[in-house]
């Protein structure tokens, strides 16, 4: 029997859309509820004048948002079946909480997006839609939600469903598939709807359990960002975890930003020699050659290597009350690197529902999305957002505080040698 | 791209849950080495302490382990524990300070609550201890899917000079990007098993044939009933005259301090039929065997928010 395998996926609904009470239902009915919580829940709702338990209460965390009834943070949970591990970031409805759904998006294999029936499409899913586009997660599920008070029409759950469908197609979406379901009552969560005999798809729970788990690595260069530096016995080993492609022994490989090429002599997964390794493993590899070698170099295929590079265009969400204005020096958290830049340009940008910046605007106020150029102090070796999710992805740190500002997703940038593919 | 050819490409690179965890786990645990200047990882003897350990061991192996371990003991632990944190410690030649709960009592600085409970003491002497260490990153086993205030804890997560956390002020975080950057007197809890469940962490241990101490198997033990839980009858002060002692059969899904430390009534005596029993029980870890959870709806939010794990 082959190991279950673990699914990362994230959900994003509108307000009153009946999403605590869906993920409760999936915990529910696949059994991953146990006795105490109910009877936990069975008891605050009783005490809220309810007749039977209110799932939703199953998945609200924190005091502040059990007394408002809302969910205000990006909340993790983990339940499984006999083939899968899933990990849940169930990120909050409402439009000021943009932020954390891009949070919960960064890492997901797949989005599961919900919808009221009765409302269909309105301006949360568009948003919605757009960050899943941009975080280029692979796969998208829309759940046309409370299908029991539309009497379980079909004709409102295709109009919908199609509607999504041009909208995905819109915003390059790859995988889209819509399931109509009521978490109310659990039909076409875990269990088939018996209210809809005209629906042959899968359940909420199937999709998941057959959806892709990350891509495939064989087809992307590899890269593996240097964490630290093991000394033992004379002998040093790089570690880190190789974020993209496959490494083997024996292979030439780049090491950035200084350039060397060096051959991967010896690889070791956590104590066991390999002679090859793929994202995401942790290893440590040795080289033939005494190269110098830190925390913060990328060691990438010598081959494909990423483009080192001063200039960035990055698309970036902003995360802080506290604006991003053009000009203001940061810090760039990339991989393992860590280096001082200036935001040099904020301009607004389209695709993005209304989720980007006014026009001549010269800041980035939170849970806003626009293009952000940046200047950094030294070449960061940088792949597209396109190519990777780790040497295309960034934080903006404040150099003051540490607090964490924006996350920017790279989508250009000009080679520090030879300025050809700069910003256009 | 056919279908065919997908499957056998795909097949190639596969990763098990577990395999993808510890790989997770290690990235974090070199992180915080790669980022911080003091760390310190937080050991009890409990099962996901030592899943945590034997992470760090291979995190950084072949050479010793960069940090030292810290336990916080309420002076009310089982004895096979301490012994247990005392064999690991000689066999890895590893680096262990304990701070202790006893010499603040004895000290007069805390006071034994009418309770007798000793876990919510803890939190006075890790803080210190991290104080007069200056320790700035601290491991602990904490796990996100034990309780609903920690399924929204962070990776990484910061705590001001009181130890406070704050869930307004917890930072984002995305991909696999960790931000360890604080203000002097700050510090940030690190938790490398944040992505864990408990059958995720009994499973680790038995693939990787780690050992554990004996009180996680079945076992007789004088026991006694209190708050519907079985208490063990022990020095550290239970049971009272109207708690009658009976002798059964049990272990423990949790360790910490004997004064609210329940054990399950089980016949689980090896590893494998531990994994059964979890895979088919229908009670929680914490609801089975924490006293200190059942207070309230908030109890352990409020703990958090005080500098408590």
């Amino acid at each position: 029997m082959p190991l279950p395998s673990l699914l990362r996926f994230a959900t994003a609904g509108s307000v009153d859309d009946g999403k605590s009470t869906l993920v409760g239902r999936l915990l529910y009915d696949s059994k991953s509820i146990l006795t105490d919580q109910l009877e936990a829940v069975e008891q605050a709702s009783r005490r809220k004048g309810r007749d039977t338990a209110d799932l939703a209460l199953l998945t609200d965390g924190l005091r502040a948002e059990r007394e408002q009834g809302i969910t205000i943070d990006v909340a993790y949970r983990y339940f499984a079946t006999p083939n899968r591990r899933f990990i849940l970031a169930d990120t909050p409805g409402h439009v000021q909480y943009t932020r954390n759904m891009v949070t919960g998006a960064s890492t997901a294999d797949l989005v599961l997006i919900l919808v009221d029936a009765r409302k269909g499409i309105v301006a949360q899913t568009r948003r919605h839609a757009a960050i899943a586009a941009l975080l280029r997660v692979p796969q998208v599920v829309l759940a046309i939600n409370k299908m029991d008070l539309v009497d379980w029409s079909e004709d409102v759950f295709v109009a919908i469903a199609r509607e999504f469908a041009e909208l995905g197609t819109d915003l390059g979406i790859g995988f889209v598939a819509a399931i109509p379901t009521s978490g109310l009552t659990g039909d076409n969560v875990v269990t088939s709807s018996c209210h809809m005999d005209w629906y042959e798809g899968m359940t909420v729970m199937e999709q998941l359990e057959t959806a892709q788990v990350s891509g495939d690595p064989s087809r992307t260069p590899v890269r593996m960002p240097v964490q630290y530096i093991i000394e033992d016995d004379g002998l040093s080993y790089c570690a880190g975890q190789i974020s993209d492609g496959v490494l083997t022994a024996g292979e030439r490989v780049v090491v950035l930003p200084s350039g060397k090429v060096g051959t991967i002599e010896a690889i070791d997964v956590l104590g066991e020699e390999a002679a090859v390794a793929w994202a995401p493993q942790s290893v440590s590899v040795r080289f033939s050659e005494n190269l110098d070698v830190a925390r913060g170099d990328l060691i990438a295929a010598a081959s494909e290597p990423p483009v080192l590079s001063t200039h960035l265009r990055t698309t970036a969400c902003h995360l802080h009350e506290r604006p991003l204005k053009t000009d203001d020096q940061v810090l760039v958290k990339h991989a393992t690197q860590t280096v001082p830049a200036v935001v040099t340009d904020i301009v607004p940008r389209t695709g993005l529902a209304d989720l980007t910046c006014q026009p001549g605007s010269t800041e980035l106020a939170v849970n806003e999305i626009a293009g952000v150029t940046l200047r950094t102090s030294e070449p960061l070796a940088v792949d597209l957002y396109s190519q990777s999710r780790t040497t295309g992805a960034c934080l903006l740190t404040d150099p003051a505080d540490g607090t964490t500002l924006s996350a920017a997703i790279i989508v250009g940038r000009s080679d520090a040698h030879a300025p050809s593919e700069a910003a256009s | 791209m056919t279908a065919t050819t997908t499957v056998t490409t795909e097949q190639a690179y596969l990763l098990s849950h577990l395999e993808t965890l510890e790989a997770e786990a290690v990235h974090i645990i070199r992180e915080t080495v790669g980022q911080f200047e003091r760390p310190v990882l937080l050991f009890s003897g409990g099962k996901d302490s030592i899943a945590m350990l034997h992470l760090a061991r291979k995190a950084f192996a072949p050479a010793r382990l960069p940090f030292p371990l810290l336990h916080v003991d309420t002076g009310h632990n089982f004895p096979e524990v301490i012994a247990y944190r005392d064999a690991v410690v000689a066999e890895h030649g590893l680096r262990l300070q304990v701070a202790s709960v006893q010499d603040y009592l004895d000290r007069g600085d805390l006071v034994e609550r009418p309770d007798g409970m000793r876990n919510p003491l803890q939190t006075t002497p890790l803080l210190d201890s991290i104080e007069a260490n200056g320790f700035d990153a601290v491991f602990g086993g904490g796990r996100r899917d034990e309780e609903r205030s920690r399924a929204k804890e962070r990776v990484f997560s910061l705590r001001d000079e009181f130890g406070a956390w704050d869930p307004r002020r917890q930072r984002p975080e995305l991909w696999n990007l960790y931000n360890g950057r604080h203000a002097p007197g700050e510090h940030v809890r690190v938790f490398p098993l944040s992505n864990w469940t408990e059958l995720d962490v009994w499973q680790y241990i038995a693939g990787e044939r780690i050992a554990v101490p004996p009180i996680y198997y079945a076992h007789e033990r004088e026991v006694f009933r209190r708050r519907g839980m079985w208490l063990a009858a022990g020095e550290w002060g239970g049971p009272r005259p109207d708690e009658p002692v009976e002798r059964r059969t049990v272990r423990y899904r949790t360790v910490g301090d004997m004064s609210c430390t329940g054990a399950v009534e089980s016949s689980a005596a090896t590893i494998d039929e531990v994994i059964e029993e979890i895979s088919a029980t229908r009670l929680t870890e914490r609801g089975a065997t924490r006293a200190d959870d059942h207070m309230t709806d908030s109890a352990m939010e409020d703990r958090k928010r005080e500098g408590y794990f």
